[in-house]
């Protein structure tokens, strides 16, 4: 073989190698232990791509709680009345500076009259803030007493980025071509060939059960089925991207049913998917007759929320900041 | 000097053709056409032909290419017979198996998991007429029939798969999808639903003998190809008349191992290595779901696997 010859399948192998590992991230990678020796339950954190603390704005500085309240001062308060006039100022120049920083005030309200409820983004506003208020006084064991406020989701947008409508139909003919809601590339489920879970499984408090496996080993121990269990697991992707975290964050991966080891934070887990449920079928699904066309999906639904809408990434929403505690009005008073 | 290695070879072997043995009771008898081949003459016999089709053989091909025609067509319609989101997205699409409303019905319509049914029969259908082809081809030449039984191993754990183990189940929603991620993200549900197949003990031996059967390969092949200077190649002459190939062979195992199988017997391992994978296979199958649920858990309280408690 001649020296060339030899040169050219060197470089085409290099080619070739570097080609095949093109899609890995170079090691190092830190590893933090999750559960006990020998389970392999780790997190793995890429030091280079991991993303950057959230920015949190600064909350303004303490407004009195005393004096008149809100609701016998302005017309038209229905949830946050109670407020002093002091407080439910600060809150509202704080919601602007969260949701419609560019927009301003105007974008719920007509500066004409801002009692009004002839914008419709006042109207959602208040669902909004009631569920706010729900989260934080209902929802402890997912926010504990971090809570959230309207940063959490809206982050400076006046539509939150993570938001979620049901799929339109393929274009599937009538009598062939069925995709089963699944088979299509798909980043939302990691591009694996997988359903679609969101409708299905996050849109109801009573729908399918999420849980495949149950706790024991004996033939009809659990009445699910190997297609629920596609769900199921493009449902654990969607969390894994939303969270930033491995399924051994919450699961030991010999028994992914179990919440022996890592129970707490699985168990606060399943919280969040009941929350989000209740929050769908509650407050989010049922604007949709509130909603402008251009606000809708493709099949006329309202946007509605899954995990990445609040956690964006992040484990903790906003990196854990402690934003809610300033602000009573999203609180039991 | 030019040498001759049967792969990676600068030398390659042309002779007159072979048209085989004679074959006085075939129906459509072998095809007279054959042809000399200088590429795969590279990595083994440089003649190509003369086939033998025969009724089996059509009938099979035409089965064959019904079930593929179904599965190819119904993955062009969904994504609305456009040619290059066809190519584009081919991995992800699929043929889906009814949803489990169904259970086990015949007369299910067509875009609901019918067409599923179709594309199953025929497949199944062109397997089998392909499997007695090789039994029966295999007797025309006055051969044993191991490599059909070798197949029938493989067929009996598709069968178990996407039939027995459904209707055992009552739910063809059970099976698996035709596609290529689908039928692998199916794998994947499978375990999760069952709770872990790894501490299923047949799909142990299963992987046991799928490993093993890479490592005999490996092993028998590394063997003749180091004593083919000494005649190795020969090899059914060295069964019955072991010569200093089979020898050394032989007693570079016991050194290294002390153990060695006989130039016969590494066969029969190898073979029944390959056959017992796709059997334990199939069997650790069709127990899931209806024998255990959980296999795990099932590990646990036989004392297979560890119960772990909260740190």
């Amino acid at each position: 073989m001649t020296a060339t010859k030899r040169n050219a399948i060197k470089a085409t192998t290099a080619a070739l190698a570097a080609v095949l590992i093109a899609g890995c991230e170079r090691p190092p990678v830190d590893t933090v232990q999750l559960g006990p020796d020998g389970t392999g339950m780790h997190q793995a954190i890429n030091p280079r791509t991991a993303k950057d603390a959230p920015v949190v704005p600064e909350s303004p500085p303490p407004a009195p709680q005393a004096g008149p309240k809100a609701g016998d001062i302005y017309q038209n308060v229905q949830v946050l009345g109670d407020l002093s006039v002091a407080e439910f100022t600060r809150t509202m120049a704080a919601i602007t500076e969260w949701v419609s920083p560019e927009e301003g005030c105007n974008y719920c309200h007509n500066p004409q009259n801002l009692a009004s409820d002839d914008v419709y983004t006042k109207v959602v506003s208040r669902r909004m803030l009631q569920m706010t208020q729900a989260i934080n006084a209902n929802w402890s064991n997912h926010v504990a007493q971090t809570g959230v406020t309207c940063y959490t989701c809206h982050a400076g947008k006046p539509v939150p980025e993570y938001i979620w409508f049901d799929a339109e139909e393929g274009d599937a003919m009538p009598n062939m071509g069925n995709r089963f809601e699944q088979n299509i590339a798909s980043a939302e489920v990691g591009y694996q060939s997988l359903p679609e879970p969101f409708s299905r499984l996050l849109t109801k408090e009573d729908g399918p059960d999420i849980v495949i496996a149950k706790d024991g080993w004996k033939p009809g121990t659990s009445d699910s089925n190997i297609k629920n269990s596609e769900y199921t697991m493009a449902l654990m992707t969607h969390m894994s991207g939303a969270l930033g975290v491995n399924c051994t964050y919450c699961h030991n991966t010999n028994n992914f049913a179990s919440y022996d080891v890592n129970g707490e934070i699985r168990t606060k887990a399943m919280h969040g998917l009941n929350m989000v449920q209740h929050l769908n079928e509650n407050y989010l699904d049922p604007l949709g007759p509130v909603y402008p066309e251009n606000r809708l999906g493709p099949t006329g639904d309202a946007p509605k929320a899954y995990c990445t809408t609040c956690h964006a990434g992040y484990n903790k929403p906003l990196g854990g900041a402690q934003m809610a505690q300033d602000f009573p009005a999203f609180w039991d008073r | 000097m030019a040498e001759y290695q049967n792969l990676f070879t600068q030398v390659t072997v042309h002779g007159p053709g072979d048209p085989g043995v004679e074959m006085p009771d075939a129906t459509w008898g072998p095809s007279d056409w054959w042809t000399m081949n200088y590429w795969a003459s590279k990595i083994g016999d440089a003649q190509i032909g003369p086939f033998y089709l025969g009724g089996l053989g059509v009938a099979s091909l035409i089965c064959g290419f019904i079930a593929i025609e179904i599965i190819g067509l119904n993955m062009w319609a969904s994504v609305g017979w456009d040619p290059v989101e066809f190519v584009r997205q081919l991995p992800w699409l699929a043929l889906e198996q009814p949803d489990p409303k169904h259970g086990i019905d015949i007369f299910i319509p067509l875009n609901e998991g019918g067409w599923w049914l179709l594309a199953g029969f025929f497949l199944t259908a062109s397997i089998l007429l392909w499997w007695l082809r090789m039994y029966r081809r295999a007797r025309a030449l006055g051969m044993g029939t191991h490599v059909a039984w070798g197949f029938a191993s493989a067929i009996f754990l598709y069968l178990v798969l996407g039939f027995i183990r459904p209707l055992f189940m009552g739910s063809w929603a059970e099976a698996v999808p035709f596609g290529i991620f689908p039928h692998l993200d199916w794998t994947n549900a499978f375990s999760l639903r069952y709770g872990n197949l790894f501490y299923n003990p047949f799909h142990m031996l299963s992987i046991t003998f799928l490993y093993g059967s890479a490592l005999l390969f490996a092993m028998h092949g590394a063997t003749i190809l180091a004593t083919d200077r000494y005649g190795a190649h020969r090899e059914v002459e060295q069964i019955y008349d072991r010569g200093t190939a089979s020898e050394r062979g032989a007693l570079f195992w016991r050194w290294t191992m002390g153990f060695n199988a006989s130039m016969e017997s590494i066969h029969r391992w190898a073979w029944w290595f390959a056959v017992l994978c796709t059997l334990t296979g199939g069997i650790g199958i069709l127990i899931t779901g209806t024998v255990v649920d959980n296999w795990y858990l099932w590990g646990v309280e036989h004392g297979l696997a560890p119960a772990y408690q909260r740190p």
